[in-house]
């Protein structure tokens, strides 16, 4: 085993680690905010570290800067299409606390799944 | 890495194969529209992965643009629209039976026709290798699209324009020259408008990347398409710019440009070159492309504007939308 290869066995170990970290939590916290935000640790660490390690088995110059571009564009479009779920979740707990002021949970969804289209 | 065994990597199909069909019965479960159709996308996703082990990489761009991306946002918008309806009484008994083994029944005559194929299934796969250098494209998916079953993807192309007609003949007539509308859901939440400042760029080269690498590599117009009618989709949703009106002639022009296009260079070719969708032999290359280009700009302008929707949606809005009414959408 090469020195790269073993680079990115361990950094892509490592990313997955994240990513089961990220599952426990999705799995184990208690409220959508929460697993929410263990979902977007996952996915911005996780995949960063799994980018990382998949650096030296790509093909300079563009294996390497399509890896990278794609670990930015997910930290992108997850951290802002968690904030639109957030929001959405916010304003649905108003909604069913109070009783009125429909309408701000449906926005705020088809925002969430713009982003999810986006990244497809 | 010679020294280290790794497992096979047909077992990583395992959970994916488990995944779809645990998503797919939650899927027919759950009762809350919203979260049916983000479940939906979801599953288009783990669709396109599954192709992607399958091999078809093609068909895993187009699910995931398509069966993930832009049919998801057509069903939410039609949910937000709809509203959630919480008191509708479940159907009877019979007619979830009836259902169910309907389903059951198309399961079990896809999964004996699809088992029951002799191996390797008949196919084309030879006699396409065997012609593509002609077409000089490295991708043999897009030599059969453009080149050998060129009539097949003309025909489609021809779809998608009238499947905005069909759309926009929804309408109501005095909104006829309006802008469409289907994707006004009130104020944009700042989240959105950063995203619909930031991708945008980068979808645009995405999706003009895609369409130029489908020559040689997994893309092609439809695909490259898609991404660039998502974008369109994404900055309407966060209101950083309107759909066109209905009634724009440059619109107009962009959902016909591909497939008048196709049908004249096809026509031409029935003349020049020996039959019609024909290409005369030094000149393939050259014509393919720009087909493909103009495509990719049909199609991109077709779905961003199936997914705006109709000028204006025809009947009242649902008293549960009663917010927006007050905004006066609703006449």
């Amino acid at each position: 085993m090469s020195l790269a290869d073993a680079f990115t066995a361990v950094f892509v170990s490592l990313g997955a680690f994240f990513f089961f970290a990220g599952w426990v939590g999705l799995v184990r916290f208690p409220d959508a905010l929460s697993r929410l935000h263990a979902l977007s640790k996952a996915d911005n660490l996780g995949l960063g570290l799994v980018v990382i390690g998949l650096l030296p088995q790509a093909s300079w110059p563009f294996g390497t800067l399509k890896l990278i571009a794609l670990w930015l564009v997910a930290v992108l479009v997850g951290g802002a299409s968690a904030q639109l779920l957030a929001g959405a979740i916010h304003a649905q707990a108003a909604e069913t606390s109070t009783g009125g002021e429909p309408g701000r949970g449906t926005e705020a969804a088809p925002g969430a799944n713009g982003n999810d289209k986006a990244t497809s | 890495m010679p020294d280290v065994s790794l497992p096979d990597p047909h077992w990583a199909d395992l959970p994916l194969g488990f995944a779809l069909l645990v998503l797919a019965l939650w899927l027919t479960w759950t009762q809350r529209d919203r979260a049916a159709v983000i479940g939906f996308t979801g599953y288009g996703l783990l669709v396109a992965i599954a192709w992607v082990r399958l091999g078809s990489m093609d068909v895993a761009l187009t699910e995931a643009a398509l069966g993930g991306g832009l049919m998801g946002l057509l069903l939410l918008t039609a949910a937000a629209r709809l509203g959630e309806e919480t008191d509708q009484p479940a159907p009877g008994l019979p007619a979830r039976l009836s259902i169910a083994l309907l389903c059951l029944g198309v399961t079990l005559v896809l999964a004996a026709v699809v088992l029951g194929l002799p191996s390797p299934a008949p196919n084309l796969v030879a006699p396409v290798a065997s012609h593509q250098a002609v077409t000089e494209l490295g991708n043999p998916v897009a030599a059969v699209l453009i080149a050998f079953r060129a009539v097949d993807t003309m025909l489609e192309s021809v779809v998608l324009a009238l499947a905005v007609i069909v759309l926009w003949s929804f309408g109501a007539d005095r909104a006829w020259g309006a802008r469409p509308r289907a994707l006004h859901l009130g104020p944009p939440s700042p989240a959105l408008v950063f995203l619909g400042r930031l991708l945008p760029p980068a979808g645009l080269i995405v999706g003009v990347h895609l369409f130029w690498t489908g020559a040689d590599h997994p893309g092609g117009p439809f695909q490259g398409g898609a991404v660039l009618a998502a974008m369109a989709a994404l900055l309407w949703l966060a209101r950083l710019g309107e759909p066109p009106r209905v009634s724009d002639g440059l619109t107009r022009l962009g959902i016909v440009v591909g497939p008048l296009l196709f049908l004249l260079i096809g026509l031409a070719g029935a003349v020049i070159a020996d039959a019609f969708l024909d290409y005369p032999e030094a000149l393939t290359k050259p014509l393919i492309l720009l087909i493909e280009a103009a495509k990719t700009l049909s199609v991109a302008v077709a779905l961003a504007l199936l997914v705006a929707g109709p000028p204006e949606l025809p009947g009242p809005m649902p008293p549960r939308q009663s917010g927006r009414a007050a905004k006066g959408v609703t006449p």
